[in-house]
């Protein structure tokens, strides 16, 4: 049943990923990628991951999407130049991408890690709650939850900034009414 | 399912993000790819937790998740800048470091 419901979320994940990269309209591709995120989610699930599962469809499928479908749709109708690029990169960037996906295989097939053909550690009854993340954040990991913290509102002062129509700018690229 | 899968399946869909930063132009589409790889990233971390049994690795997943969302909120102020001021939404075109 694991094993049925693991290759069903690759496959989504792996369809959503793909489809991310070919599809030609940027509004597809964010789509593609909400269907990859949920595929993800599920896969945490299978991990025993659930607050990371939950957050996953909270704040990315949920939240982030929202903002980039929300971009997509401001700037849409200037997507079409998405032709093909110079020649070189498209024969070397397939071959870049295949060569380091066997690098990676190799680097795990080389990594002797005794567990990694079994996966079964022990686990602690409430592995992956939220009590047990909160503790973490709150104890082990303080310093970088408080760095995080402020990273976030340096994105968010950021980004209010660099949106921020100024003085010497083109007239707005579309009339009102 | 053997932890190994899980990390060629986080190798394989970092690949295809890699594939999609370098052949696609759109600023846009390039911040999704990004996404993707990260999104890998996480994958093989969640992996890695469940191998050892500490939720570690859960943690640092938690952290990249919030490192991408702030990536994403400046990635996009920067394109709708670059919307405002009409500059075409190629990378290839935007080779010059001046505003």
């Amino acid at each position: 049943m694991e094993a049925i419901v693991f290759w069903f979320a690759a496959l989504a994940a792996l369809v959503g990923a793909l489809g991310v990269v070919f599809q030609r309209n940027p509004f597809y591709s964010v789509l593609f990628l909400v269907t990859h995120l949920v595929a993800l989610a599920v896969l945490f699930l299978l991990l025993s991951a659930e607050f990371v599962a939950a957050a996953q469809v909270i704040v990315y499928a949920g939240a982030v999407m929202v903002l980039y479908v929300f971009v997509v749709a401001y700037v849409g109708g200037l997507e079409d130049p998405l032709t093909e690029p110079s020649p070189v990169v498209r024969v070397l960037a397939p071959l870049f991408a295949v060569g380091l996906f066997v690098e990676l295989c190799v680097a795990i097939a080389g990594s002797s890690l005794k567990a990694l053909d079994s996966h079964d550690a022990k686990l602690a009854p409430g592995f992956g709650s939220p009590e047990q993340i909160g503790e973490l954040f709150l104890t082990r990991f303080l310093i970088a939850f408080e760095v995080v913290s402020l990273l976030l509102l340096v994105a968010a002062v950021g980004a209010v900034v660099l949106a921020r129509r100024e003085p010497g700018d083109a007239t707005p690229p579309r009339e009102w009414g | 399912m053997d932890v190994v899968w899980y990390l060629v399946l986080s190798a394989l869909i970092f690949c295809i993000g890699a594939t999609g930063v370098l052949v696609r132009r759109s600023p846009l589409v390039i911040l999704i790819c990004l996404e993707l790889m990260l999104n890998a990233g996480n994958l093989a971390l969640v992996a890695f937790s469940r191998m050892t049994g500490t939720a570690d690795g859960q943690v640092f997943a938690l952290i990249v998740m919030i490192v991408a969302a702030a990536e994403v909120v400046i990635g996009l102020g920067l394109i709708v800048a670059m919307y405002r001021r009409r500059l075409p939404m190629d990378v290839d075109q935007m080779s010059e470091l001046k505003g």
